[in-house]
């Protein structure tokens, strides 16, 4: 309480009195000096409330803050337009129907040529993902809402949550270690470390979800005398399969920039068009080609990292825009 | 009648099939999801053990020592983590120090302060920043921002505050343990921005209330109400931000300069844990040095851990005393 007005308290006695009739002021003065009576001597019950200096100063702090909150916002904000803006506009000059179908030149340092190969590869390497980490993390958000009790949901809920809080090159050094060290590296290994990092994702969003579906619903089958399995596949699922697709178009958008687990699983590739993840060569994708290209020093080769920058934060951007609209949407359905 | 439209009355109500099926359909419903909360359980395991046994060469050649040993010699076989602890701790501190404030401003601003329609514009634009893939950012940070802080950012600092050993004499090129902070900055605000709006929106609306009717100004309200309500769950949202801030490891390792030693001017370079780790990526060429990135990861792994464990700690922790309070 007293630090909430100790920018009220007047400090100067003069202006205690006089700001007697100040909202603040008063309030204050009471504060500082329970013992005195509200109607003490300098008091004139009659005069207009108005605005002391001490209000004013109060006021004032209160505005600069708000005025400091909202430079924060707006430097924010400035940053994403600043981002996207230099993405854009050093993209934008290379993009054409070529530079989407063409592999790289086969020389460094000469211009020209595209990143098809990076292109297909992270949609071979995004679908494999997807159809590992999707059918998991359903089940997973099945045995939490389900089946588990409390202390094995709750442990379970933790783990995807520490999961979700790895960092990402550990993820990648870890799918490394597995299958990669003494083997070679393939499209399937990048898959993997990206449907590790999708997992939780997936997992928490869809078990928010079913436990949205209404209770009444299951109730209902339950009366019906409908089994678990019949009920999960007929009632749960169908009423939750909008927002359980979203939350994977968002998981997704995160794993498809994710650079960290590939480069340990899938970065020393040929320039050519491949499809085959389980091959002895490693999958061509985006974000590598971005990494590598950042770390060289081929003009050229800069000229197409900001192109695919912009494919790249194209894509992302609509998932994921896309992706919370469908999820507000959804989200007042059900609440409705 | 009943007889005439051929129905049996006395038949039950399940035929046997169908509950054969149904009991056959529940166990494997069960069985499938048990084994999908199984794996996740154990992938966290397996991670662990991984890392240990890739790093197992490392540790019985340099043991607990390798976390404070500050050269990472290739050409000599020596390897220690010192410098890149240095380095993740700086650059995710100054990064936090900048973020915390800045973060809790636009939650502020998005909470109590932004008009209704003005709120749905700028969230959702707060939220994309963090979509933004780390492998952009960074090349974004080293092409574009970096030339801007070599040859304004830091020269102003240094001038000012130069007094100070963190500010020394700008770099050329701009990448430096300073870049890697504030890029690093920029993922974190997101995160804190997001989880200390639906803090202060979750503040009760009586309590705020009160404070206007006492006459208390937006500030006081605030500092005097909004902010202690919502201590733990901020305190939380900062462990979330750390976790994020010491794994990151493409946007710094392009940023960030590789240096592989310690310096006490921010605009020199440098290297974090996850940065090391990722800039070997293609050039560990013995099984020390790969063991050696590792234990890299092993100790990231287990900083990382706690940090998410302190946020979760945190967040259990005092939500049940708020439920319990209410």
């Amino acid at each position: 309480m007293s630090e909430l007005f100790d920018k009220g308290a007047g400090s100067e006695a003069a202006e205690v009195e006089v700001s007697l009739n100040g909202v603040g002021g008063s309030l204050a003065s009471g504060v500082e000096d329970p013992g005195s009576s509200p109607f003490g001597d300098g008091l004139d019950p009659a005069r207009p409330l108005s605005a002391s200096g001490n209000l004013r100063r109060r006021q004032l702090a209160s505005r600069a803050a708000e005025a400091g909150q909202t430079t924060c916002a707006l430097l924010a904000v400035a940053v994403l337009a600043i981002v996207v803006y230099s993405v854009a506009s050093r993209g934008a000059s290379i993009l054409s129907i070529g530079f989407l179908t063409k592999d790289p030149p086969a020389i460094l340092g000469t211009p020209g040529g595209g990143i098809a190969p990076a292109i297909v590869g992270t949609g071979v390497i995004m679908l494999i993902a997807t159809a590992i980490a999707m059918p998991l993390g359903i089940l997973t958000a099945l045995y939490i809402v389900e089946f588990a009790g409390g202390s094995s949901s709750r442990v379970l809920r933790m783990a995807l949550d520490l999961l979700n809080g790895l960092p990402t090159i550990v993820i990648g050094l870890f799918v490394f270690g597995l299958l990669v060290v003494g083997k070679h590296q393939s499209g399937f290994a990048g898959s993997l470390a990206l449907a590790i990092v999708m997992l939780p994702l997936i997992a928490r969003a869809t078990q928010e979800v079913l436990l949205l579906v209404p209770r009444s619903l299951r109730d209902a089958a339950d009366a019906l005398g409908v089994s678990r399995w019949r009920t999960v596949r007929g009632v749960v699922l169908p009423s939750a399969i909008g927002p359980i697709v979203t939350a994977t178009i968002l998981a997704v958008a995160r794993a498809a920039g994710e650079t960290a687990p590939l480069i340990f699983t899938t970065s020393i590739f040929a320039n050519t068009v491949s499809a085959n993840p389980f091959g002895r060569q490693a999958l061509p994708n985006i974000p590598v080609y971005i990494f590598s290209a950042s770390e060289g020093a081929d003009p050229y080769g800069f000229a197409r990292a900001w192109g695919a920058g912009l494919v790249l934060l194209t894509f992302i951007l609509i998932a994921s825009l896309g992706g919370r609209a469908m999820l507000s949407r959804s989200r007042s359905r059900y609440s409705a | 009648m009943v007889a005439r439209l051929g129905i049996d009355i006395w038949k039950p109500l399940h035929a046997a099939r169908g509950r054969t099926t149904d009991r056959i359909g529940d166990g494997v419903l069960y069985g499938l999801c048990m084994l999908a909360a199984l794996l996740v359980i154990v992938a966290i395991g397996a991670i662990a053990y991984q890392l240990m046994n890739g790093a197992a060469s490392s540790i019985s050649k340099f043991g607990l020592g390798f976390v404070g040993h500050t050269a990472w010699k290739p050409e000599f076989g020596i390897f220690g983590a010192g410098v890149f602890v240095y380095g993740t701790a700086v650059t995710s501190l100054a990064a936090l120090s900048l973020a915390v404030p800045i973060g809790i401003s636009i939650g502020l601003y998005l909470s109590m302060v932004a008009p209704r329609r003005v709120r749905g514009v700028i969230g959702p634009l707060v939220e994309t920043l963090a979509a933004i893939p780390s492998v952009i950012l960074g090349f974004w940070g080293i092409v574009v921002f970096g030339p801007f802080l070599s040859s304004h950012l830091e020269p102003l600092l240094h001038g000012v505050l130069g007094f100070l050993p963190i500010f020394g004499p700008a770099q050329t090129t701009g990448a430096g343990l300073f870049n890697a902070s504030l890029i690093l900055t920029i993922m974190v605000v997101p995160i804190i921005a997001s989880i200390s709006r639906d803090l202060f929106l979750s503040v009760p609306r009586e309590l705020t209330d009160g404070a206007v009717a006492l006459g208390a100004t937006r500030l006081e309200v605030v500092r005097g109400v909004v902010l202690p309500s919502a201590a733990s769950g901020l305190a939380a949202a900062t462990f979330l931000g750390l976790g994020r801030a010491l794994g990151e490891a493409i946007a710094v390792t392009q940023v960030i300069g590789a240096g592989s030693a310690i310096h006490a001017s921010l605009f020199d370079t440098g290297d974090t844990l996850a940065s090391r780790i990722a800039n070997q990526y293609q050039g560990a060429a013995t099984s020390l040095q790969i063991s050696s990135l590792f234990y890299l990861g092993l100790i990231l792994l287990v900083i990382g851990l706690l940090a998410n464990a302190v946020a979760q700690w945190i967040t259990r922790r005092f939500d049940v005393h708020r439920l319990a309070a209410r």
